[in-house]
């Protein structure tokens, strides 16, 4: 259900805009109106205290092609993957379990699940600082196996511990939801008929389990490179990895080149919109008739 | 030949026993029936038979060997499932290949035989279609495809005609049972509609709150039943209870009924007259074995069902003769049956 929701909210919008009034008011207001303005700077040169100069150009798209940009989107991909790959692969055995533990045990595991979201993202980030740190518990613990000091902190792997940490949860939740779902039976079904565990796994499990698999790496992916994620590059990498959030937040703020930005912003939209709605197409391909 | 032997199996889950202490013998080649009403236990025992379920105590042997000790997906058994249990991703010719691809099969062999279970269910054209494409009647033979190609030494069947409508269901009787000749693989079939058992099975295992009550061919199951359990739930019964004396059964307030001479004398019993042994006449004196009063007359075709009152029982009792029936509601009757004709249940005191 939750993995086609996306598809059906914009098939009924468009289906029923009257009855949507309220709904709809609220979408004109702040996003339809937000991503317009968006829009629009893409094309304007900028104005030298930011904002936009209403001369139109084409050189803002033009920039995106500039190696040192493409340079800031790539490594931002690449670490957006791993971490979306690393959530996956610690999410789905955690989502199984927990879709497979007694009732009450589900509730409590899932309350452990989401507990971290309802402290301060910064107060759980800087947390990462002090673990990390060359004089932090996880250094003096390699210290005494005489494998450290190792520089943890302001490195590529603080950052994807920092995203992984802060995002699994938007991996688990759908995954969990998925293999929930499943009817027992098919499992049950799959060994009646011969196959071993593994195989039922591969063959059944894993492809009625793959929209929340999609979901949870859209949710995550789309998560890493595009929101609040400024912070933690900053934090954790010490500003020494730049990804399209900080690149976009400091056309903003740093540079005033609101166009750019806007084109950079954009171009996230464009990504997470396409994955999306390729996630929904396999949600609905996978979920026909389950 | 005995295939399949069940013995002492019992099985709880929290506060309700499922099965209590259940032995059974199924034999190769035949068409075996598990009757009983709704939550008495049967998918719990096939759910053992196919490994999904473990007794807490009790064995269960194939061919005189531990069937317990083996995993489920190494066991020569194969179930339909009550809720058919299809792989939606899957068409219906993968879902019929998957069991023979995990048996490493020749490709060619594996194409050949799913294509002639599907020419032998009739789904030869629908072979590419997903589940949710096809109607009930055809999802239930894709299930009963995917489980027959197997061609497993036992075939377990959870009410596999449940879901069909009554046409179709008949149809898929015939079928089955076809099928079965054809085949030669022994069927175990659950159901609680006591019509298919009959009509489907070589005999019939009837349950009642997880314990065996009676195990019997059909027409045994239905001329004798030995528990009252079974004379209840076979068919439309006339029951009487009384105690059983040489002469017949001695029920208060009517009388010494005509019964079977049985090894019960002098116990108290149960009397289960079938409505189409008795025969209704003009009451003359000391003639018949009751006397009672028309109710209600309906004609069904073949043969009408006539209910009655009798003073002194306070149940309706039937009748069922062949065509219209001769008396109408109101009039005075006398009931009459052979002695031979009831049958005799020892009731425990
Ligand atoms: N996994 C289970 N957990 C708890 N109770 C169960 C379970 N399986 C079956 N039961 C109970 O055992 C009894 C027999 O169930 P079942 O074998 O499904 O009956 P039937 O198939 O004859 O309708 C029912 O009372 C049912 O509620
Ligand atoms: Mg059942």
């Amino acid at each position: 259900m939750t993995a086609r929701q996306p598809v059906r909210v914009l098939g009924k919008a468009s289906g029923r805009l009257a009855t949507m009034g309220p709904g709809f008011g609220f979408l004109t207001v702040f996003l339809l109106v937000p991503l317009a303005l968006v829009l629009s700077y893409t094309v304007f040169r900028r104005g030298r205290f930011g904002g936009v100069v209403h001369e139109p150009t084409g050189e803002n798209f033009a920039r995106l092609a500039d190696p040192l940009y493409l340079e800031v989107v790539a490594g931002s991909v690449k670490l957006a993957a791993i971490t979306t790959l690393l959530a996956l692969l610690l999410g789905y055995p955690t989502a199984y379990l927990i879709a497979r533990l007694p009732a009450r045990w589900k509730v409590i595991a899932l309350v452990a699940v989401v507990l971290p979201f309802w402290t301060n993202f910064l107060i759980r980030t800087y947390a990462w600082i002090v673990l990390l740190n060359s004089e932090g518990p996880v250094n003096s613990g390699l210290k005494a196996l005489g494998l450290g000091p190792v520089e943890l902190l302001y490195t590529d792997g603080a950052i994807v511990a920092g995203l992984l940490y802060a995002y699994l949860p938007l991996m688990i939740l759908p995954l969990y939801s998925a293999v929930e779902r499943l009817d027992p039976e098919l499992r049950e079904a799959s060994a009646n008929l011969g196959a071993r565990p593994a195989r039922t796994f591969w063959s059944v499990t894993l492809p009625l389990s793959l929209p929340g698999v999609l979901t949870g790496c859209v949710f995550v992916f789309v998560f890493v490179p595009s929101l609040g994620n400024f912070v933690i590059p900053e934090l954790l990498g010490g500003g020494r990895r730049i990804m399209v959030g900080n690149l976009i937040r400091d056309q903003f703020l740093k540079a005033r080149d609101w166009p750019f930005g806007s084109v950079l912003a954009l171009a996230v939209v464009a990504v997470l919109v396409l994955l999306l709605f390729a996630q929904a197409w396999a949600a609905r391909r996978a979920g026909r008739g389950a | 030949m005995t295939l399949i032997s069940i013995d002492g199996v019992s099985r709880r889950f929290g506060e309700v026993t499922a099965l209590d202490s259940v032995s059974l013998d199924i034999r190769q080649g035949e068409f075996f029936a598990l009757l009983g009403p709704s939550g008495c236990g049967k998918t719990t025992l096939l759910r053992i038979l196919a490994g999904f379920e473990q007794p807490d105590i009790g064995s269960v042997r194939l061919d005189g060997a531990d069937l317990l000790a083996i995993p489920a997906h190494r066991r020569p058994v194969n179930l339909m499932f009550q809720s058919y249990a299809l792989f939606p991703h899957m068409s219906v010719e993968k879902n019929v290949a998957y069991g023979l691809e995990r048996e490493r099969l020749p490709r060619a062999e594996i194409r050949e035989r799913v294509a002639a279970v599907l020419e032998t269910v009739g789904l030869a054209a629908q072979a590419r279609r997903r589940p949710h494409e096809l109607s009930g009647g055809q999802r239930q033979r894709v299930a009963l495809a995917r489980a027959v190609v197997k061609r497993p030494r036992l075939l377990l069947l959870d009410e596999p005609l449940s879901a069909l409508d009554k046409k179709v269901r008949s149809e898929m009787q015939l079928e089955l049972k076809r099928l079965q000749h054809e085949v030669g693989i022994t069927f175990v079939v659950v159901t609680h509609d006591q019509e298919e058992a009959m009509s489907l099975a070589d005999r019939i295992a009837v349950l009642n709150g997880g314990r065996v009550e009676q195990v019997d061919t059909p027409v045994d199951l239905y001329e004798r039943p030995r528990t009252p359990f079974v004379a209840g739930f076979i068919g439309a019964s006339n029951l009487f209870t009384g105690r059983a004396t040489g002469k017949g059964l001695d029920v208060d307030g009517l009388g010494v009924l005509p019964a079977p001479a049985g090894p019960v004398e002098g116990g108290t019993a149960m009397l289960a007259v079938r409505p189409e042994r008795i025969r209704l006449g003009p009451v003359t004196d000391g003639r018949g074995a009751l006397r009672g009063r028309v109710v209600d007359v309906s004609f069904y075709g073949g043969v009408s069902h006539v209910a009655l009152s009798v003073a002194g029982h306070d149940r309706t009792v039937l009748a069922a003769t062949q065509g219209r029936a001769r008396v109408e509601a109101g009039a005075e009757v006398a009931l009459s049956w052979d002695a031979d004709d009831g049958a005799l249940v020892p009731l425990t005191p």
